[in-house]
């Protein structure tokens, strides 16, 4: 008998898992040194000498801050598009039994679990075949779509936490459908749909492959730096805003984390 | 208590209004409370997205006049049969390929990283593992591409640090060699396998985290207890209890390789895959029954494979 | 004065399952109704469709003498202690308690100065802070009980309540609850599957099985006089002796029902059984005897002899013991 064996860590699991975790997050590190780079011709590495400013550069591009600004437009309507949406489905899903409810949840998940060039290429011919102009609300429209599973996910997994008796409890109190759900169902679910609301955000925020279908000319900040990325010239700046990203990215993942860490954990499978 | 709130009767009166008439409504008939509430999401996902995946299913049966490079709305399998074109057939053989490296080496690549979060780490390190694989997985696609893009530069920082090393002949090497070759490792093969690698393995990360939890432990303590070796316990025990997992990451990995375009176009050669053939066929060929078609091949890919996973009773153990 | 409850012919149908079928049932004003029986025998499905959870696929229902299917549970003067409390975990003790009055828009300092009243009639004053989390299986049920209390309802509904405590818990509370029954002169309907407690708390127990009731009546009828074999096996585990049996043993061709504990081993008796196995309970000790292929069960109270296994023993019984059921029970 080996009783010690659980408190000791073969060490080269620990390594192997440790160089995997590196492996994971020095690329994401060498975009932060690349954001203060000297040099605005190459890659080259190390960088030559650090400075400032670029972000005073990028701060003054108005392509960049329309880029930015429909992202965030785009962004935020898909989420509460989403919220809604997602909301609703989970409600439906996990508090009542009816026929068909396999098929509803696998169709929720369908556009994240099909690659994302079917989904986009099938909007797009969809919007040629019924002669829909491209649009802001196209690019919402794709959004939206596969925003609602990331929100479902959250909603769904605290609604199997939460006991079935309590909207009985609450009505059973007095308390009518309305009054319920303001008092006992929201309170309840309400972290779960604010960790999902931010997650949909950052998805939308970052989505690129649906977007090239559906945007027509308009730039979301992913299309700009894809459009950097195939044809670079404007490296320092793209470094600048690869940066931003990352950091704009974290922040939601962060707080949809703690909100939701106690029980359930974010959907990491809904992307 | 106060008196105040004793009430007499045994039935309480209506509410009235509105909201007291709809709240009555939904309980005497809950099938309307499930109809209000599913109504909207099956409307947007039935109606835009099914029903763009029908008209895009439904377009890969029509044709392209090659002489005015209209779409000829004629029910046809000739598209089909263009997919069986050398050319085409190589993109595809070749996609299924990556697909394939790229799933095998992003589950050698995770099983320490989920073995280890799954049954060492305790307390804080469990969050920083579980947060170590999330923010990647969530971080920007492009950025992460963009990443690469500086790592496999000439003049980045691999090849600074087998320079330091005095080992640039290693990458020269294997730059020479074919297929896998190309002039530097961001117009190569081996840099779009890398890219896909690092990309997608924290979908391959997670479910075999979440399989080998549900291992208990002392399964592994029993088998040792009776006589197998830590190989023997690996590959007899902890292996086909994690292979659920390994099967719902491979499901990630394979399809989202499969379906990508953007990471062979900017880290790769000229060799085309399987979603840069769908985006130039539909874009400036205009072809868009060829394009169609393509993505179906995908689709079907994705469905043998689940099919031989459940067939290798692989959902069973989930 | 109408009853507190009434049923006539009320059936509540899932598909083809008749969760409740055709029941008939009257509950007296002020009195501790008990519904007992094994696990998808209707009980529950009873209780919902008073508290206002589930509506009735026929049948009429009256509560106070009003009609209640069509009338949901917010508009119901009825409150229920749930099987696993149901607390709200987003709110505290008091906030808890204090629900049922601030939906019914009472002024918050009332509210909370009912609440804590309520807290220290159920034996937790100055928990009100606390979340439900924080409190124990025994406290949470508590508060549970002080949550319906408070509304001061018509009737007070319980949900297998004592289910989930240990059985020390469990003993006190039958008696707490069995006492503020009485204070407060409410009429209690609970459901149990756990004959103990339907016996020593109930005024009135209705025993269901398969969706009907078998036999309404007050502990000691359902215990000395079970109408049916269901009844005589599932209350205090009869002997449930066939009409042969009956006869062989001196009776008519009758269904009987006798208590282990009615039957004395030893003396002058005429019949005569063989001793298969014994085990000892603490306060009394169970013979099962074998009576030519039929098994019968003994309990002797602690201190009297009991015999060796395999032996031979001869047993008799009061002849007011025997209870005939009829010969289709």
């Amino acid at each position: 008998m080996h009783s010690d064996r659980q408190s000791r860590t073969p060490m080269g699991l620990k390594i192997a898992a440790g160089l995997g975790l590196a492996f994971l997050h020095l690329p994401i590190l060498l975009i932060f040194l690349y954001a203060f780079t000297t040099e605005d011709k190459s890659y080259q590495f190390p960088p030559p000498g650090l400075t400032l400013k670029w972000f005073a550069v990028t701060w003054n591009r108005p392509d960049v801050w329309e880029a930015l600004g429909l992202s965030v437009r785009v962004a935020s309507i898909s989420t509460v598009v989403a919220l809604v949406l997602g909301t609703l489905c989970a409600a439906a899903i996990s508090q009542t039994r009816f026929f068909g409810r396999e098929t509803i949840s696998l169709l929720v998940i369908l556009p994240i679990a099909l690659p994302g060039i079917i989904t986009g290429i099938s909007l797009r011919s969809a919007f040629n075949l019924a002669e829909i102009p491209f649009s802001f609300w196209t690019i919402v429209l794709g959004h939206a779509t596969f925003c609602v599973v990331v929100v479902y996910n959250n909603a769904v997994a605290r609604f199997r936490r939460m006991s079935g008796s309590l909207i009985e409890a609450s009505m059973d109190l007095g308390a009518d459908g309305f009054q319920t759900f303001r008092y006992v169902i929201l309170p309840n679910i309400g972290t779960a749909l604010l960790a999902g609301g931010m997650l949909a955000f950052a998805l939308s925020f970052d989505e690129v492959i649906v977007t090239t279908f559906t945007a027509g000319q308009q730039s979301t900040l992913p299309i700009w730096m894809l459009q950097e990325l195939v044809r670079p010239r404007q490296r320092p700046v793209t470094n600048v805003v690869a940066m931003v990203v990352v950091l704009v990215t974290f922040l939601p993942i962060l707080a949809a984390y703690y909100l939701t860490r106690d029980g359930d954990q974010i959907s990491g499978q809904g992307k | 208590m106060s008196t105040a709130t004793i009430r007499a009767g045994a039935i309480l009166p209506g509410r009235g209004g509105v909201g007291g008439a709809l709240s009555d409504a939904f309980w005497r008939n809950p099938k309307l409370l499930l109809f209000v509430m599913l109504t909207p999401p099956l409307l947007w996902l039935g109606i835009i997205y099914l029903g763009s995946l029908f008209a895009l299913l439904l377009q890969s049966f029509f044709s392209i006049d090659e002489f005015s490079g209209l779409v000829n709305r004629e029910f046809t399998l000739k598209t089909y049969g263009e997919l069986l074109r050398p050319s085409n057939l190589d993109i595809i053989v070749r996609t299924v390929t990556m697909a394939g490296l790229v799933t095998i080496a992003s589950a050698i690549i995770a099983f320490p990283i989920a073995y280890f979060a799954a049954r060492y780490a305790k307390g804080r390190w469990k969050a920083v593992f579980y947060l170590g694989v999330m923010l990647p997985l969530w971080s920007s696609y492009l950025v992460k591409v963009y990443a690469w893009k500086l790592i496999l530069a000439k003049e980045g920082i691999l090849n600074w640090v087998f320079d330091k090393l005095h080992l640039t002949f290693l990458i020269d090497g294997w730059l020479a060699l074919p297929v896998v070759g190309g002039n530097s490792l961001s117009v190569s093969l081996t840099g779009t396998f890398l890219v896909f690698v690092y990309v997608w393995l924290p979908f391959m990360i997670l479910p075999m985290q979440a399989a080998l939890e549900r291992v208990p432990g002392n399964l592994l303590e029993a088998s040792s207890d009776l006589g197998a070796s830590p190989r023997q316990t690996f590959t007899h025990v902890l292996l086909p209890l994690a292979l659920p997992g390994v099967i719902a990451g491979s499901i990630f990995t394979f399809s989202l390789t499969l379906g990508d375009y953007i990471i062979p176009q900017i880290i790769g050669t000229s060799h085309r895959f399987i979603g840069m053939a769908v985006y130039a066929h539909q874009g400036t060929a205009g072809n868009i029954p060829l394009a169609a078609a393509f993505t179906v091949v995908p689709v079907v890919i994705m469905g043998i494979y689940l099919w031989l996973a459940k067939r290798a009773g692989a959902f069973n153990a989930l | 004065m109408p009853h507190a409850v009434t049923f006539q012919k009320v059936s509540r149908h899932f598909g083809n399952v008749r969760a409740v079928d055709a029941v008939d049932l009257e509950v007296e004003v002020g009195e501790f109704f008990a519904m007992l029986g094994p696990s998808g025998s209707g009980k529950t499905t009873c209780l919902r469709l008073i508290a206002g959870f589930e509506q009735p696929t026929a049948g009429h229902i009256e509560i106070f003498g009003e009609t209640a299917e069509g009338v949901p549970p917010y508009r119901r003067n009825v409150n229920t202690v749930f099987q696993d409390y149901a607390l709200f975990p987003h709110l505290n003790v008091a906030d808890n308690v204090a629900y049922g009055q601030m939906i019914r828009g009472v002024a918050k300092a009332e509210r909370l100065r009912d609440a804590e009243a309520a807290l220290e009639m159920v034996k937790l004053p100055g928990y009100g802070s606390r979340k439900p989390g924080q409190l124990s299986g025994g406290q949470r049920q508590r508060v549970a009980l002080a949550r319906a209390l408070v509304n001061k309802p018509k009737v007070l509904l319980l949900d297998e309540p004592l289910g989930a405590l240990d059985l020390k818990l469990r003993e006190q509370m039958q008696e707490e609850l069995k006492a503020l029954q009485r204070a407060l002169g409410i009429t209690f309907v609970f459901v149990t599957h756990d004959q103990g407690e339907a016996l020593s708390m109930a005024d009135r127990i209705a025993v269901f099985d398969h969706g009907k009731i078998m036999q309404t009546g007050t502990p000691e009828e359902i215990y000395r006089r079970p109408k049916t074999r269901f009844v005589a096996d599932f209350v205090g585990s009869s002997n449930v002796l066939s009409p042969d049996l009956t006869r062989r043993l001196g009776g008519p061709a009758e269904w009987a029902s006798l208590r282990p504990e009615d039957i004395r081993l030893g003396g002058e008796a005429r019949h005569e059984a063989q001793v298969t196995s014994l085990s000892f309970l603490g306060s009394a000790t169970r013979v099962t005897l074998d009576l030519a292929g039929e098994k019968l069960t003994v309990l002797l109270p602690a201190g009297t002899d009991v015999p060796a296994q395999g032996a031979s023993v001869r047993f008799s019984w009061d002849p007011s013991a025997l209870h005939l059921m009829g010969p289709q029970a």
